[in-house]
């Protein structure tokens, strides 16, 4: 065993001189995605599958574990990524209720829609949770090829010469690759870094609360009025936010309700009102509270929501730099509709298709990258941006979030009342509702017409 | 010196095992309270905290002066968690003993298992162990691990510097420190908390991906005599163990004129011979 002695140590210079051991293993990959949410599972699924080795690192301890969103997803996108995704899927409840609520103080007025659709329609949305889906998807990357590493943070893009050469992660630990996918998020770091865009702007992003609650799955059904495997998704306008630029959401898993808000961190910080204040009032809402209760909250989480609109995104690709996802600003918001995750897979997709591309054209300049913003409006990512791109302006204006829903509650309330006073027809409860209100009719016309115009 | 063995080539960099030991993780130890063991299985588990900065040490001898770490532990395949990520915190490789009939080893068996599997791996300059695990706390394996293969141990180890074919370390001793010389090869036990293990890298975990790195032995590669092994070779037993159970805590709250209420407190702390009157 001691086959060596130890004079022979005593020789100067026998341990080699100190070297770089990050330089003797060095890494390298075609692709490396950076964040393993949607966007980025998504992308390094269709990079691995199109012949890319595909490295994936995610900052959580595993994919999912770090994100957080309403808890809803339109599936129109993964049918093109996982033919087969309804097979596996976590998928929690099918939306098959949509409403739409304005809340006062104690009254509400909502809008339902029921559209008994099941999971194999096209325009098919679940409810899910993000551990379990993303976990979902990451493993379809891995499955496709991609090396999924989880609990690693990428600081920085490699950069030298002005080109991108890979990632930096913790600790300074060099990988190297030709193609660089910033699915981050809303709060992306690398987007920074790459000069693609400057600092958040209290303006650009809202805050969002989500609280998951338990129920047992027979009295959300009873409740929601939805069958097995059916759910509600529930949106709120007015009081939920307490007239702050934002609004409420509800949406049912199998044995919990993801109840919260989004709400313009600018006008929290105006009117120094907390987020958690904000959510408490929200929860104890008549109208909120009778479908909650005897539920325990067992889950709470905030995250930042971009709200960029397509007009104040970052620039999406640079010389071996592709942006996708919450990252890129891909949000849309309408007032009646939160879409995030499926823009997200989209995009990823897009990202994916791109690199190919610029592949096949001779390498991954920014040049040959910029083919992702034709594969974006292929796929109606950027398309329905823009066509919503007006609404995050148009739901700058805080009247609609706080003196139309009570307009439209006192109307109702004129509508419906019935105590020996006199009962009011539709029209005169509407004149005299927004006579009283103080705002000029023009005003309320040209709300209603910039409304329309951008929903 | 013609009875010298032939003389190593100086680009040969130094070898390295790092024992480890994977163990429940410290703050969620609970006893079984019908068995009085620890409870293991369900149990987020960990590096036995002392052996990951033994293996620190490991890493940076090699971050310095260039080696090849190779993690040793033994135990159920469980164990793969550990030396996989001692692996992505850049060990070279890892090695498990594990085999049904090491069930039940104590830190006798443990230690003559382990020596034995080091004199398998082929050739060693340096063992470094951690001071004693936070799951039995007895201290034995390293020392043992010394005994059996006859080499020169150091223990209560906070830090090692390589000088001249041998090492200089300091050891922990009840009233101060001491500075230790040993030739190579030589053990060293090294002290909880006298570093801060690093992370596992990306490039690390990457390699672990890759695989091949985190390999299984079992007694019979090894060569380890099977009657020298397992819970009826092992000559201690648990006889019993005690929970301490702390004391449950009333809180008081001191109410009304605040004067009035900071003498009660007062009043109240002296009574209970907090302060001094």
């Amino acid at each position: 065993m001691r086959n060596f002695s130890v004079l022979d140590l005593r020789t100067k210079g026998f341990y080699p001189p100190p070297f770089s051991v990050r330089d003797r293993m060095a890494e390298r990959f075609d692709a490396i995605v950076v964040g393993a949410g949607p966007a980025g599972s998504a992308a390094a699924l269709t990079l691995a599958r199109r012949g890319f080795s595909t490295l994936l690192v995610e900052r959580g301890r595993a994919p999912g574990a770090k994100n957080m969103f309403g808890g809803r997803i339109y599936a129109w996108p993964l049918a093109g990524l996982v033919p087969d995704w309804r097979k596996d899927c976590p998928v929690e409840r099918a939306v098959t209720r949509e409403t739409l609520a304005f809340l006062t103080e104690d009254t509400s007025l909502a809008l339902t829609f029921d559209s008994p659709q099941t999971l194999q329609d096209a325009g098919a949305s679940f409810t899910a949770i993000r551990a379990t889906f993303d976990a979902w998807l990451a493993k379809k990357a891995e499955a496709a090829g991609a090396t999924l590493i989880a609990g690693i943070r990428v600081d920085d893009l490699w950069r030298e010469d002005g080109r991108v050469r890979g990632v930096v992660a913790a600790g300074g630990d060099r990988v190297a690759s030709d193609l660089v996918v910033i699915a981050e998020g809303a709060a992306s770091v690398l987007v920074r870094k790459a000069g693609l865009k400057a600092d958040l702007e209290p303006r650009e992003v809202s805050v969002g609360v989500k609280e998951t609650i338990e129920l047992a799955s027979e009295t959300i059904q009873e409740r929601f009025g939805v069958g097995e495997g059916e759910g509600a998704a529930h949106v709120y306008a007015g009081q939920a936010s307490m007239g702050l630029r934002g609004g409420g959401f509800l949406y049912t898993n199998r044995s919990s309700v993801s109840l919260g808000l989004v709400v313009s961190s600018e006008d929290l910080s105006l009117r120094k009102i907390s987020i958690e204040e904000l959510q408490t009032k929200f929860r104890l809402h008549p109208a909120v509270q009778k479908l909650i209760k005897g539920g325990k909250v067992v889950e709470y989480s905030a995250h930042l929501v971009p709200e960029l609109g397509a007009g104040m995104s970052p620039r999406l690709t640079a010389d071996g730099v592709i942006v996708a996802g919450d990252a890129a600003g891909f949000l849309i918001n309408n007032g009646y509709t939160f879409r995030g995750v499926d823009l997200a897979i989209a995009s990823g997709i897009a990202a994916g298709e791109a690199a190919e591309a610029a592949r096949s054209a001779g390498g991954m300049s920014a040049s040959n990258l910029k083919v992702y913003e034709d594969f974006l409006r292929s796929r109606n990512v950027t398309t329905d941006l823009e066509r919503f791109s007006r609404t995050p302006l148009y739901l700058k204006n805080a009247r609609l979030f706080d003196l139309y829903p009570r307009l439209l509650i006192e109307i109702a309330e004129r509508m419906y009342r019935v105590d020996g006073t006199g009962q009011s027809r539709l029209l005169e409860a509407v004149l005299r509702e927004t006579k009283s209100a103080d705002v000029p009719k023009l005003r309320l016309l040209l709300d209603l017409l910039a409304g329309a115009r951008s929903m | 010196m013609s009875s010298a063995p032939p003389v190593r080539q100086s680009t040969k960099p130094l070898r390295i095992v790092a024992c480890i030991k994977q163990v429940p993780k410290a703050e969620e130890l609970q006893v079984d309270p019908k068995t009085q063991t620890l409870k293991r299985v369900g149990v987020p588990s960990e590096i036995n905290p002392p052996d990951a900065n033994a293996l620190e040490i490991a890493l940076s001898l090699k971050d310095r002066h260039g080696a090849e770490v190779t993690v040793l532990s033994m135990g159920p395949t469980s164990f793969d968690e550990a030396l996989e990520r001692a692996v992505a915190m850049g060990a070279d490789r890892a090695v498990l003993l594990t085999d049904r009939i090491l069930g039940g080893s104590d830190t006798v068996p443990t230690a003559y298992a382990l020596s034995e599997t080091i004199t398998h791996l082929g050739g060693y300059d340096l063992i470094l162990c951690g001071e004693e695990t936070t799951d039995a706390s007895t201290g034995h394996v390293g020392p043992g691990i010394a005994g059996h293969l006859g080499i020169p141990q150091i223990t209560y180890v906070s830090e090692l510097l390589l000088e001249d074919g041998g090492v200089r370390a300091r050891r922990t001793a009840e009233d101060g420190t001491e500075w230790w010389r040993a030739r190579m090869p030589c053990l060293a036990t090294v002290n909880f908390g006298c570093n801060s293990p690093r992370d596992p890298s990306l490039t690390g975990k990457i390699r672990v991906k890759r695989g091949g790195l985190v390999t299984h032995r079992s007694c019979a590669d090894v060569g380890i005599d099977p009657t020298k092994v397992g819970l009826l070779n092992s000559p201690t037993i648990v006889a019993k163990v005690d929970t301490v159970r702390l004391p449950s805590r009333t809180g008081k709250v001191f109410r009304g004129d605040p004067k009035e209420a900071v003498r009660q407190l007062l009043e109240a702390l002296r009574a209970d011979r907090v302060i001094l009157p």
